[in-house]
């Protein structure tokens, strides 16, 4: 065990853990924050998206102790006190159906509002192409972040 | 099923020297997981010393001078698919890097972890051996350096020893009167793991072939170039008799087989057409 200390929605905090474990684990088991979801485990569906000092990673991949310092967003650090526009626009537009994998696609569509301003839909295409989604067929989510508004 | 923590150790070294020293004494190196997490996943990571090497900044950053390009071994797909001078220079290996895997596989995945994996299908290697890159690899006892076309051995298999990490590859930007084309058959756009794939790069004047270079992956043991049909094609005219003898010269360089992702007659003749498209684009 090796004490991890990460800031993760903000807030510094430090954790025991294997140094191999997956952050997706320490996340969910360790700091109690379920939104990041668990899908394939494997790098391929992005249910369990987070972004790692600012980028976007699976954390289903990554070994806790290569975010040693590092700075956490998962789909909890989005809302402060009332939903974002992102969430608000994926409320809207049905970009969400039963939800699995919609902490994930926050995730991913936020990392790639922070890198361009003006996203054509070939963009979120691509930039959503490893968020896999059973349910809305996608148009509705690349129409939720369409009309979300500028940067958030 | 996954495999057990307790099998595992980790350890990040904070500087070069450490990091060879454990490498030395046994540690297998661990750059962006993105290969290694997944045969954890599967429970088939061989128990043992792991070393974090992603923080060692020996081994980071793309480095550009007038007569050489330099990538460290931990550069990411994003890094470079971002770097304008770099796709401008190599424009394939900004658009392999653009197919790899999805975006957060982009930004951990890197192109050191690519080559020592050493998989038939790793999307990197073909645009090396197009570039006529080097790689040079470091351990306790110094660097060497090889052409890259001499570092992929068999199946798996690379002149990599088990006490050595990759620490760059290298390219000459002298290529800039060429076509480059790459293309890479997958399932899908993203997320494919490749049933065949192409770099080419060709100089032409008035319709001749000057210089061409054609390398494939997913097509056999290894990446490799396709000499049979780069010495046909040099000095030729680009017409439809050419083009044909091409395609089917190629099948003396390359040597499809059938797996759970197609099948050989399949690749083959998917090459073939790849093959064509290119040829075709240069005229
Ligand atoms: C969902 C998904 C999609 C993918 N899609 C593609 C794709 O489209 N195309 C493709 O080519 N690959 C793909 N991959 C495979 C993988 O992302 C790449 O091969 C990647 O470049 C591996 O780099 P890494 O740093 O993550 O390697 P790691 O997993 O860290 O390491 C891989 C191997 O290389 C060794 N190694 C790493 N760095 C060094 C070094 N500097 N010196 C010596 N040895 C080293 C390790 O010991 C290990 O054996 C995909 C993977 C996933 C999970
Ligand atoms: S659970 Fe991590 S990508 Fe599917
Ligand atoms: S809403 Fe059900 S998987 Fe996307």
């Amino acid at each position: 065990m090796k004490k991890i200390t990460l800031t993760v929605n903000g807030k510094k905090i430090s954790v025991q853990a294997h140094p191999f474990a997956r952050l997706l684990d320490v996340i969910r088991e360790g700091l109690e924050l379920t939104g990041t979801k668990e899908g394939c485990g494997e790098g391929e569906c992005g249910a369990c998206s987070v972004l790692l000092d600012g980028e976007l990673v699976n954390s289903c991949l990554v070994p806790v102790l290569q975010a040693n310092g590092k700075a956490i967003l998962t789909v909890e650090g989005l809302s402060k006190k009332s939903l974002c526009p992102l969430q608000k626009s994926f409320m809207k537009c049905g970009g969400a159906q039963c939800g699995i994998c919609t902490p994930g696609m926050l995730i991913a569509s936020q990392a790639l509002k922070k890198k361009k301003k003006r996203l054509s839909p070939k963009d979120i295409r691509e930039g959503l192409a490893g968020n896999l989604c059973r349910c809305t067929g996608y148009s509705q989510i690349i129409e939720s972040i369409q009309k979300s508004g500028g940067r958030t | 099923m996954r495999g057990y923590l307790p099998d595992y150790t980790f350890e990040s070294a904070n500087s070069l020297k450490k990091a060879l020293s454990f490498c030395e004494a046994g540690a297998k190196p661990f750059a962006g997981g993105t290969d290694l997490m997944v045969l954890f996943e599967a429970g088939l990571l061989a128990p043992g010393k792991y070393l974090d090497i992603s923080r060692l900044k020996e081994l980071k950053g793309i480095k550009n001078s007038k007569t050489q390009v330099t990538l460290g071994a931990l550069t990411t797909y994003s890094q470079i698919r971002n770097h304008l001078i770099l796709t401008k220079q190599f424009p394939i290996l900004g658009l392999a890097s653009r197919e790899v895997g999805a975006l957060a596989i982009q930004n951990r995945g890197t192109i050191g972890g690519n080559i020592a994996n050493a998989s038939p299908a790793a999307d990197f290697p073909p645009g090396l051996l197009v570039y006529d890159a080097k790689i040079q690899l470091i351990s306790t006892k110094g660097i060497r350096t090889l052409d890259y076309n001499r570092f992929h051995l068999g199946y798996k298999k690379t002149e990599l020893r088990q006490d050595e990490l990759v620490l760059s590859v290298s390219l000459k930007p002298e290529f800039q009167k060429y076509h480059h084309f790459w293309r890479k058959v997958g399932n899908r756009r993203a997320q494919a793991i490749s049933k065949t794939m192409m770099a080419g790069i060709a100089k032409t004047t008035k319709k001749t072939i000057q210089d061409i270079r054609i390398a494939f992956g997913s097509v056999g043991p290894t990446a490799a170039r396709c000499y049979h049909v780069e010495s046909f094609l040099k000095g030729k005219a680009i017409n439809t008799q050419n083009i044909q003898e091409a395609k089917q010269l190629l099948s003396k360089d390359i040597h499809p087989i059938d797996d759970i992702r197609s099948t050989g007659k399949y690749r083959l003749r998917v090459s073939q057409n790849v093959l064509e498209e290119f040829l075709c684009g240069i005229g």
